[in-house]
């Protein structure tokens, strides 16, 4: 049911650009309006959710330590998984966002009889590294139709990228990455019987989007060919804040489809599970030193609390402590009272 | 209901097979074994805590108080303004699953909500379905539902499921620790006054007396006095303990599990001999003599209020620095909280051994130091007098406990002194040890006895570890730097892997230390005859 619900979701999202084009002919509500309107939910969203992270306090210094700990000279400590100083975390928190480290440490356990097994599970690191790097780089490439100089640098990944030389216009190596690893996190959540479990709706509706985006981006290159200097004229006038539909120029309605879906993917980004890419970096268990006895942490609400000081505790075990030939200690006691006012620990 | 045989423990279990219902529409079913008591209402009452009166788990229908609903959304409110940690979690998780397989609770029991994941949605849901307007309007479809008294019901049962171990934590891309998410949750259960009465009584128990035995001073004394004596017995050599001494350089604080019961005792009685050995000017107190805190199991509050004591009797004392025990949870406590509770520090010195001359810079501000790093220092200078035959009717693994590890990365130094002290160490599989280490299955106040069918489910990844070394190596003992472990490991052994005692690092240190003026020994601290030394064990008596 989740699967077919976001399935559907997505269908009605492609057939809403396609209806109000071809049929409505609302060109410029589906090219000029609605992305605007989406990037403007996309940056307040976004900064929303940063604002809300940020204002929040972390209590407490609570890094996941994950390798040994700097401490006698002699021994050497992992400066990636138990960070000592905020130069140490950055690389962490680099390794982390950039290669997945800690998903690369990934396991599976399988029972057997009595006796359980941990097998190496990389899959998901890579299906992860495939689509998460292969997204990146398409969104890198689509910079060209911004701008009207395209930088050499850009030009050179397009090369990189078309390397293979397959077909013409030639495949992008990034789009079978992105499209092979979409197709596997999709297949891994339909088929794992864990993953499935715990999948929602909203789990289906971003890898069912994203992959309407890929397709319909895979089709206007390869299959039905539209116009890109239109295209690349309209993205200019909106980058621009000069936005126009291109005059005779016939963009293709696969376009609209295509610019919906990335609109639809924009606004719902920050209000989804997709804002991990953002809060990734707030994460206190990887982004902070594990230094806590070198470097005091501040908890900006933390408030006294009353306990059980010593000399309430010697009043209550008086005779015990007199039986047993301990001395009292009266005179701390004495001193104390003042010193408790001062210092409501 | 009986405990079953292990061979049919895990007959239900299977990891890849889910349930037909969705995990919403499944309440959680109040099998003896597989929860603990409810707290006595003396007990909260004696703490000023707010209580349900009498009630068990296992009732049908709970005495919640009226306005429960409210009380519990606001305490989730609450935490989402005071903990980035728990908001941030409640946000980001995409459900990648890579953490499903990590928890021992999932691992033993096959049950999908103890997949750290699922335990997570089980808040997740009603954050959702409460406060998010579009959770509202998509419900189900969002992972979004409205809070119900079976889901308070359900969140006791599994954030009592969950060992606090952060094992999940490492897998997650995000670093996403679930058991920060049961720290907070406890808390939002402790407002309604609802608390287990394993985790509970101890809290009282330190709050009053100073430790969570309900150990009172003239006892500890006594304690000391026997083990002493013990001490004496074996070695030949009577120590000295200083108690309560003014001025002393050091205060040391264990654990109470080390001087309370078996196995912990040969431990203490291998940090006393250690301390006699080197002449540490060091001083035990009966105020400050728990280092454990059960409080952090409840509420962070409980925990901080526990351990002030420390502080105030490191001045009281007129101490340079403190010196901890070995134990768990207690170094998560000491090493990532204490700081920020207690700290500025200023009121005593960078810790400096005085056998060694070397300034643990580690610990510089907050000035604790652990005993193993203490110890390890004090082999590589060689200043410790071992002879590790002693230890070679020993062969021993090493159990990292996961706070110590997941929480603080002290992993080498206490294989550093494994192998200085025996010479018959053995590591267990790479997947479960170190950063990855399997928690014993009871930890974090679980280890009740009405809970014994879970914990012998949470700890089955553990023990089946230790089946492996044992019947490749002929392991016959489990070290460890833990005074729960000390004091479940027995049980999850016995059931599991027969055959494995369990015991300290500081007491395989005290059976190979060679101390000044002592007499041929013949027996291990647990009077056990050293190999070589059979049948000879009566002579010296
Ligand atoms: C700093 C940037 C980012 C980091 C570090 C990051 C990291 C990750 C990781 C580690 C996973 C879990 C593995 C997986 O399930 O594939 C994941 C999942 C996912 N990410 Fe990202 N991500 C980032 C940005 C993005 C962006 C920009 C998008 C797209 C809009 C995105 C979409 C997704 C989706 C849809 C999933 C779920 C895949 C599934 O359903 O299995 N991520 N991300
Ligand atoms: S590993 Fe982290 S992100 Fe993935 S399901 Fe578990 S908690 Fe969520
Ligand atoms: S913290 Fe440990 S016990 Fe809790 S969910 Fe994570 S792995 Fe399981």
């Amino acid at each position: 049911m989740n699967v077919g619900v976001s399935l559907l979701a997505v269908i009605a999202l492609i057939l809403i650009p396609w209806i109000g084009v071809s049929a409505l002919g609302l060109d410029s509500f589906f090219g000029i309006v609605i992305p605007y309107l989406a990037f403007f939910v996309f940056f307040i969203g976004l900064i929303y959710r940063i604002v809300q992270w940020a204002r929040v306090p972390q209590p407490f210094k609570i890094p996941s330590v994950c390798g040994q700990e700097k401490s006698l000279p002699w021994i050497k400590y992992s400066r990636l998984e138990s960070p000592a100083n905020t130069w140490e975390v950055v690389l962490r928190m680099f390794f982390e966002v950039v290669f997945f480290r800690s998903l690369f440490r990934n396991l599976r356990a399988d029972l057997q009889g009595r006796r359980l097994i941990y097998g190496s599970a990389k899959w998901l690191w890579f299906g992860a590294i495939l689509f998460h790097w292969g997204f990146f780089i398409v969104l890198i490439r689509h910079l060209r139709l911004f701008l009207y100089h395209v930088p050499s640098i850009l030009n050179y990944i397009d090369y990189v990228d078309s390397f293979f030389q397959i077909g013409f216009p030639p495949i992008y190596i990034t789009d079978l990455m992105i499209l092979g690893g979409l197709l596997f996190l999709l297949l891994r959540r339909l088929v794992d019987a864990k993953v499935s479990y715990i999948s929602h709706a909203s789990d289906y509706f971003p890898l069912f989007l994203i992959l309407g985006i890929v397709i319909s981006g895979i089709l206007m290159r390869h299959v039905y060919k539209v116009d890109v200097y239109g295209v690349k004229e309209l993205a200019i006038g909106l980058a621009t804040l000069h936005p126009a539909m291109p005059k005779d120029a016939h963009i293709g309605t696969i376009f609209f489809v295509h610019l919906f879906l990335v609109c639809t993917l924009a606004a719902y980004f920050p209000f989804s599970k997709l804002v991990h890419m953002v809060g990734v970096f707030f994460s206190p268990t990887r982004n902070l030193p594990n230094d806590n006895r070198m470097r005091r942490y501040v908890n900006p609400w933390d408030y006294p609390v009353k306990y059980h000081t010593f000399c309430e505790w010697q009043e209550h075990f008086k005779e015990q402590l007199q039986q047993a030939g301990f001395e009292l200690d009266e005179e701390w006691c004495k001193g104390q009272n003042v010193a408790k006012e001062n210092k409501a620990a | 209901m009986a405990l079953p045989k292990p061979d049919e423990l895990l007959q239900d279990v299977n990891l890849h097979k889910a349930p037909e219902k969705h995990w919403m529409d499944i309440k959680p079913e109040f099998k003896r074994g597989t929860y603990c008591y409810a707290v006595e209402p003396q007990v909260m009452e004696d703490l000023g805590l707010p209580h349900m009166g009498q009630w068990q788990p296992h009732d049908e229908k709970w005495p919640l108080p009226p306005d429960w609903k409210e009380r519990t959304l606001n305490a989730l409110r609450d935490r989402l303004n005071r903990f980035r940690s728990f908001k941030l979690f409640m946000d980001i998780c995409v459900r990648c699953g890579a953490c499903a397989d990590k928890c021992h609770f999932f691992l033993g029991s096959g049950d999908p909500k103890n997949m750290p994941v699922l335990r997570g949605e089980l808040v997740r849901s009603v954050i959702k379905g409460e406060f998010s307007p579009l959770g509202k309007l998509f419900g189900r479809l969002a992972g979004a539902r409205e809070l119900t008294e079976d889901i308070i019901k359900e969140w006791f049962y599994y954030f009592y499921q969950c060992t606090e171990c952060r094992r999940c934590s490492v897998f997650c891309p995000y670093g996403i620790d679930t058991a920060e998410i049961t720290i907070v949750m406890r808390e939002v259960l402790h407002e309604l006054g609802i608390a287990i009465d394993w985790a509970m009584k101890p809290v009282r128990f330190c709050h009053i007396v100073g430790n969570h035995i309900g150990i009172q001073p003239h006892t500890l004394k006594e304690i000391i006095e026997y083990l002493v004596m013990d001490i004496e017995e074996i070695t030949g050599v009577k120590i000295e303990v200083p108690i309560n001494k003014k001025g002393a350089e050091v205060l040391f604080v264990p654990p109470s599990g080390d001087y309370f019961a078996d196995p912990g005792i040969y431990n203490f009685m291998g940090y006393l001999i250690l301390f006699h050995h080197i002449g540490l000017d060091y001083t035990i107190s009966t105020y400050a003599s728990e280092s454990g805190n059960f409080g952090f199991f409840n509420k962070l509050e409980l925990a901080k209020k526990l351990h002030a004591k420390i502080y105030e009797e490191a001045r009281r004392l007129k101490v340079k620095w403190i010196l901890g025990g070995e134990c768990g949870h207690m170094w998560r406590v000491w090493h990532q909280y204490h700081n920020t509770w207690y700290g500025p520090v200023d009121f005593l010195e960078v810790p400096k051994s005085p056998i060694t001359g070397t300034v643990f810079e580690n610990a510089k501000d907050n000035k604790i130091v652990h005993i193993c790093e203490f110890t390890a220092d004090l082999i590589a200078h060689n200043k410790l007098k071992l002879d590790p035959s002693r230890n070679d009717h020993v062969v021993v693994t090493f159990h990292d406990s996961c706070n110590p590890s997941r929480a603080m990365g002290i992993l080498e130094e206490p294989r550093f002194i494994l192998k200085n002290v025996c010479n018959n160490f053995v590591e267990m599989p790479e997947n479960t040890i170190r950063e990855k280490t399997f928690c014993c299955g009871s930890g974090s106040g679980l280890n009740a006895d009405e809970y014994m069918e879970m914990r012998m489910r949470g700890g089955f990844p553990r023990a089946n570890a230790v089946e492996y070394v044992r019947k490749k190596y002929g392991v016959n003992h489990l070290a460890c730097i833990c005074a729960i472990d000390r004091a479940v490991f027995p049980a999850l052994m016995d059931y599991w892997v027969p055959g494995v005692d369990v015991c300290g690092v500081h007491e395989l240190v005290g059976n190979a230390i060679v101390l000044d003026g002592e007499k041929e020994r013949t027996m291990d601290l647990r009077y056990r005859p050293l190999k070589g030394k059979e049948g000879k064990e009566g002579e010296g008596v």
